[in-house]
């Protein structure tokens, strides 16, 4: 099928997005449409008035202000996946962007595209829960920061308003805790049946974030131990306070699988 | 608006194969579509339209793109190649001819998707392992699964490649 009609507008620069959503209380935000796109050729979404927000300059950056590191919301997962600076800082998170769809998908999607549609399957938005991210989010109003933590609501929901557009993502430097990320899918690029980020702390304090096994990020704190019998029973205390969705008792055996998997690659500093 | 509205068309200008080509499109055209019908260059091949398959592959501005995935008006600017782009003037690129030689197409719908994925991987890495050539190729769906072969013609693409700046 083919989308339905729309009106189209571009912006070059994030003032000028913020007024238009203003006045267009009904208009939705094209980033990499990597998401939407397919949505709209199957018209299960018919926006009627679309910003596309790629021409707006400088948010397709990366840099490091005072022990964080910032990343634009129209980095490309592909460059989030190569860019030396993030794999330096959160070899992790660029571990994540690789995994996101395939090649093509990731030349175009977007960082703040992914996060701010919150597919509950989705790698970065877990992420940005497990590095304790914070989210800039402007507005007419002015800027509002949202820690990743409190952002994601549920099912393809977030805290995000109409009038918002999510300009960056700052993350902490890490202060020594080790993170492991593994999921498992059917086939390379598809979305995952589980999967999960691990923070190992440098005593045994650390958590789990899972995605793709109930409505949104999971994260859940954790005591470690070296003993991979009593870790196995303490990922399961943990798993076992999900929600998990369809294919209950599979996924939920998928998920301990990752747990284990991305603590293991945690402490042998694998990302 | 409703759909009965009338659309008004947006003139852009694309760099399509190396030529600037003039169009006149609506904001909601897809820029496969827009190939095909309005430049007839049926060479980038439509199928699943979600960005599952991979057919519709073009590269933008040298990287692989879907052109399912984006609308035309969001490519004014972009310096696109199509299949037709490949070659400049006749024959074969030592990819193609590698595609030919170790029968890495069968019915040939994802040919061209899979022969610009390739490519593009070669002028990045031009000695890619196996590994890497089937990671590039994951995004393209062959329904005639004849994976391996075309696995072959890029590891053989990229040897002949090699042995050639080997020999310059």
């Amino acid at each position: 099928m083919k989308p339905a009609v729309f009106s189209y507008h571009k912006s070059t620069s994030v003032e000028e997005a913020v007024e238009w959503l203003e006045q267009h209380p009904e208009g939705k935000i094209l980033a990499g449409g990597q998401s939407l796109i397919p949505l709209m050729n199957f018209r299960l979404s018919r926006p009627e008035e679309l910003l596309d927000i790629t021409g707006i300059p400088q948010l397709d950056t990366v840099s490091q202000t005072d022990g964080r590191l910032v990343l634009g919301g129209l980095i490309r997962h592909q460059a989030l996946a190569e860019h030396e600076q993030v794999r330096r800082a959160a070899p992790v998170l660029a571990e994540a962007a690789s995994h996101v769809g395939h090649w093509a998908i990731r030349n175009r999607g977007t960082l703040g595209g992914s996060l701010v549609h919150a597919d509950p399957a989705a790698e970065l938005p877990a992420a940005m829960v497990a590095l304790d991210a914070t989210f800039e989010l402007v507005s007419r109003a002015g800027v509002r920061e949202v820690p990743a933590r409190d952002f994601y609501l549920g099912f393809l929901t977030t805290d995000i308003m109409q009038t918002e557009l999510l300009t960056r993502v700052s993350i902490p430097s890490a202060d020594g805790t080790a993170f492991g990320f593994a999921e498992v899918a059917r086939r390379p690029g598809d979305f995952a049946l589980a999967g999960c980020f691990v923070e190992v702390g440098q005593d045994t304090s650390g958590a789990i974030t899972w995605f793709g096994i109930s409505g949104g990020p999971e994260r859940r704190e954790i005591t470690w131990s070296s003993d991979a019998q009593e870790r196995a029973e303490a990922i399961l205390e943990q798993l076992d306070t999900v929600d998990i969705l369809d294919e209950e008792a599979y996924r939920h055996h998928v998920a301990q699988v990752v747990a284990e998997e991305a603590y293991r690659k945690a402490v042998r500093g694998i990302a | 608006m409703n759909e009965l509205t009338t659309v008004e068309k947006v003139t852009i200008t694309l760099r399509v194969n190396g030529e600037e080509r003039a169009v006149s499109v609506e904001p909601r055209w897809l820029l496969s579509d827009v190939l095909r019908h309005e430049l007839g260059l049926v060479g980038t091949h439509v199928s699943c339209e979600q960005g599952v398959c991979g057919s519709c592959t073009v590269l933008m501005d040298g990287q692989p793109t879907r052109s399912c995935l984006q609308f035309a008006i969001q490519a004014a600017g972009s310096d696109i190649v199509t299949i037709e782009g490949v070659t400049h003037g006749e024959g074969l690129t030592p990819l193609q001819r590698a595609f030919a030689e170790h029968h890495a197409l069968q019915c040939g719908f994802c040919t061209p998707g899979m022969v610009l994925t390739a490519q593009a991987l070669l002028d990045k890495d031009p000695n890619p392992d196996e590994e890497s050539i089937r990671e590039a190729l994951s995004g393209n769906i062959c329904r005639c699964t004849g994976y391996q072969s075309i696995v072959d013609a890029v590891m053989a693409a990229a040897r002949t490649t090699q042995s050639r700046v080997e020999e310059d």
